[in-house]
């Protein structure tokens, strides 16, 4: 093995990414006196919430409509398909007032009402009075809310002096003989040396893995490292098969349009020019929960209602909205329209398609943000010294669907629960333990392994491969014959990995070599997702089974876990979904057909 | 009579020419600057030709053709490609901007790539932007106020007030406008550069910031803002569309009142 040079660190908390969950988890930290670290991949303004554009959950009640963080609660149990843990679903909607209030206090550029509050619009699945009709409760800094509170929080984080190790790619977690996380280890891409960050919690905020597909609104980094740290650390990941397709992404290029161009009054048109998002959802129409969109969309498109040449897209609207409205509002938007499509939206409409967009399932933890797995009986048995947030995390709060603006939500909720989480149980500046050699060596055989790899198929070649049959087998609608053989098909080019060949030998900004590790890691969650997938043989939310059409609470009313060994081989289990609530002041919503 | 060198690794020298194999009829020449810290080579620039009939429509769409299908050691920041995270900002055919929002058929001839003018450069296209990080934090960019918001609540601000930074806090901090400008080149020590100013004056113009005259106070500088000389590069370049002139032109005028 090759001699690294190792440079050490001791932190109180260790951070891995630097999007809105690992910024604002770093802040409550930081700001509360815990030496903390955070350790990025790119610097904190490029990680990938900055893309976020509709707004953010909240029932502010800006609008006057008298709305309730209850209503918020039941949207997103009920868009969740009954999967959403309804412990953390109450925490995260409750939770939300004041941590949208505290992102104002701290400066995020919202947009405003006539009164001066925070302005805020529909979004898909938001209802008042459980479902009577559609709310404006997703806060927004025009079609841009992410970048603002992305930029906000990295504010703040520079405000407090935050620690920050920006272009370090994590390797993999320290975990003691225990079973135990006692930190992380990571390649400085600047320099190429090894460093080895100590904390009493490690915190992972790594993010979705939507570059497992081809196509997906997911930027370049989305790789999902801290999940596949997770699985190479010997711990399940929970609901992997459900991923979320956002109805519209740019056809082609596969960039978002956000869900609030619907809420600010666009819509969905067919071939014959027909608003079809009426028959299948009455009542929210274009602004039905996105696993609905997406699927009606599919199932226009394959009864040969799609718009274009091949029949293969669909058209959405807002050339029917003021002018001064859109410019306001969606300047965004109509600026990745016009660069991405060559489209004024202000004249024809956007060429759409459903695009992979989210992934509901990840890391299992509760509703402090600790990483949880079974053990036995006990479902919920916390993993000492690791915690998830965001994206990256399966809390969970978004079970099989997740409702648009609970993305941003369940970053600075479960980023500041964690944060106060960590307060409580780390005490400050305490010792950490010596840490035998062979922990680290290990990971570094695997680096090893990969950077001097020198087969004959590209890490580009694996990577098309997967994403293609991912692609293809993960899709909207799944079958069994369809899964199994994406089963099949992951497992033969997961084998080629071990033929893969990097080029770059150097170690001082190797991206050849970055590119390589991320996609064993998003191998390994392919692997996972298509068995999770297989497995479920039942439809709820983003899940929709060709052959079990049907929701089965009697049988599936449960979160799939899966691990993963070295060989690549899965084992599976279960855990209960919590229908119980956390406190008094609501009472548990009963499984209900979910109708828009 | 005194002699003049070229500081080390100044001279670019050419490099490999990778041609199009097979036959295609509508190819691109891409030609692009690379340099390695690992040897003590100069910088070279090697040509990539490609068939855009299987390529994306953009330069980046392009430069992660050439990484996985001809060269993967070819080097360069990207994450969102829509124009949002500024990871890929480079020099393209004369103009610094954002890869993934550059059009390949924007660009008649070759496209001549070069990592962003006047930072030092990692390697390849990446340029060390700590220094420009450093600024930024420099000016302190966060919320200053003196009133703590009522409890529980949001501070409030009009459509109007609100209006103001528009044009300011959608800067993606890519420093396209910064090292395009010529100021910044001889003086990037010490001169704050169009994006750190612009981001100052996001600051300044925010109705809930309370720090006002503290902000302009630290800027009253002959070098942090006034080696600004409204040659108006960081405008034409940005690739947002963002006019940090008229920002440091606005920073410019509250100074003079301030006298």
């Amino acid at each position: 093995m090759s001699e690294y040079e190792i440079v050490d660190h001791e932190h109180d908390v260790v951070v891995v990414g630097a999007g809105g969950a690992g910024l604002r988890a770093t802040l409550g930290m930081v700001s509360g006196g815990l030496k903390t670290a955070c350790i990025t991949k790119v610097f904190p303004t490029r990680s990938h919430t900055v893309a976020a554009q509709g707004g953010i959950g909240a029932a502010l009640n800006n609008m006057g409509e008298n709305d309730s963080w209850q209503f918020h609660m039941y949207d997103t149990v009920k868009g969740s398909d009954w999967l959403g843990d309804q412990d953390a679903i109450e925490y995260m909607c409750k939770e939300a007032i004041p941590s949208v209030t505290e992102l104002e206090n701290f400066g995020v550029p919202f947009s405003r009402t006539e009164d001066g509050e925070v302005y805020q619009r529909p979004f898909g699945g938001h209802t008042l009075d459980y479902g009577k009709k559609m709310a404006r409760r997703a806060c927004a800094a025009a079609d841009r809310t992410g970048h603002a509170i992305l930029h906000t929080l990295y504010q703040q984080c520079l405000k407090h002096q935050a620690e920050f190790f920006v272009e370090y790619i994590a390797l993999d977690l320290l975990m003691d003989d225990n079973g135990k996380c006692v930190g992380v280890l990571a390649l400085c891409m600047d320099d190429g040396k090894i460093h080895r960050f100590r904390g009493h919690q490690t915190v992972l905020a790594t993010g979705g893995y939507g570059r497992v597909y081809f196509s997906c609104t997911s930027a370049h980094t989305c790789t999902g490292d801290g999940n596949a740290m997770v699985l190479r650390a010997g711990l399940p990941l929970q609901d992997m098969e459900f991923v979320q397709f956002h109805p519209t992404g740019v056809y082609g290029a596969g960039v978002l349009i956000t869900e609030g161009s619907r809420g600010e009054g666009g819509y969905l048109t067919n071939s014959e020019g027909e608003r079809f998002m009426e028959r299948y959802a009455p009542t929210a129409k274009d602004l039905a929960s996105r696993d609905v969109v997406s699927r009606s969309m599919t199932i226009e498109i394959n009864e040969g209602r799609g718009v274009g040449p091949n029949k293969d897209h669909i058209f959405m609207h807002l050339e029917h909205i003021d002018p001064a409205t859109l410019q306001m509002r969606l300047p965004g938007i109509s600026e990745t329209a016009k660069i991405f499509c060559g489209v004024d939206v202000t004249k024809e409409p956007i060429p759409v398609l459903p695009t992979v967009h989210y992934n509901m399932g990840g890391i299992p933890t509760n509703y402090h943000g600790e990483v949880v797995t079974r053990k036995g009986n006990d479902q919920d048995a916390v993993v000492s010294g690791l915690m998830a947030i965001g994206e990256a995390a399966c809390v969970s709060v978004h079970g099989a669907n997740r409702l648009g603006t609970n993305s941003l939500l369940d970053i600075v909720v479960f980023g500041r629960a964690a944060a106060q989480r960590a307060l409580k149980t780390v005490e400050k500046g305490s010792a950490h333990v010596p840490l035998p050699k062979r922990i680290t060596d290990k990971i570094l055989a695997r680096l090893d392994k990969i950077r001097y790899s020198n087969g004959d198929i590209s890490v580009g070649e694996v990577r098309n491969s997967m994403q293609n049959a991912m692609q293809k087998h993960a899709a909207v609608f799944r079958s069994n014959t369809s899964m199994e053989e994406g089963v099949q098909k992951v497992d033969t080019i997961s084998k080629s990995m071990d033929n893969i060949g990097i080029k770059d030998r150097s170690m001082i900004f190797n991206t050849d070599l970055v590119e390589a590790l991320e996609l064993e890691n998003l191998m390994q969650q392919a692997i996972v997702t298509m068995k999770s997938a297989d497995q479920r043989k039942e439809s709820r939310g983003a899940h929709s089974h060709e052959d079990y059409p049907e929701r089965d609470d009697k049988n599936w009313m449960k979160h799939t876990i899966m691990w993963l060994n070295e060989k690549n081989k899965t084992k599976l289990d279960y855990r209960d979904v919590h229908l119980n609530t956390l406190t008094n002041e609501v009472a548990s919503i009963p499984p209900a057909a979910r109708v828009y | 009579m005194a002699e003049f060198a070229l500081p080390k690794h100044s001279k670019i020298v050419k490099g490999i020419d990778y041609p199009l194999n097979n036959e295609a009829e509508n190819t691109k020449k891409i030609n692009v600057y690379r340099w390695s810290p690992d040897d003590d080579e100069n910088p070279r620039i090697d040509s990539y030709t490609i068939d855009l009939d299987q390529c994306g429509p953009m330069v980046l769409d392009a430069l992660i053709k050439i990484k996985q299908e001809i060269d993967s050691s070819l080097t360069f920041r990207r994450s969102c490609r829509e124009g949002i995270c500024g990871s890929c900002s480079m020099n393209i055919d004369g103009t610094n901007t954002l890869a993934c929002l550059k059009s390949i058929d924007d660009v008649k001839g070759d496209i001549n790539i070069y990592p962003l003018p006047h930072m030092e450069v990692i390697k390849d296209l990446v340029p060390d932007l700590s220094k420009a990080y450093e600024q930024l934090t420099s000016v302190k960019p966060w919320l200053q106020s003196k009133s703590d918001p009522e409890n529980g609540k949001s501070r409030k601000q009009s459509p109007k007030e609100r209006e103001k930074i528009d044009g300011l806090w959608e800067c993606v901090l890519c420093f396209s406008c910064s090292t395009s400008c010529p100021s910044y080149w001889w003086n990037g020590d010490k001169y704050l550069g169009p994006a750190v100013l612009l981001q100052a004056y996001r600051w300044i113009a925010d109705s809930r910031d309370e720090n006002t005259e503290q902000r302009l106070e630290e800027l009253e500088d002959s070098f942090k803002l006034y080696r600004c000389h409204t040659i108006m590069n960081c405008t034409k370049t940005c690739p947002k569309g963002l006019n940090p002139a008229k920002a440091i032109g606005e920073i410019k005028k509250l100074q003079l009142e301030r006298k």
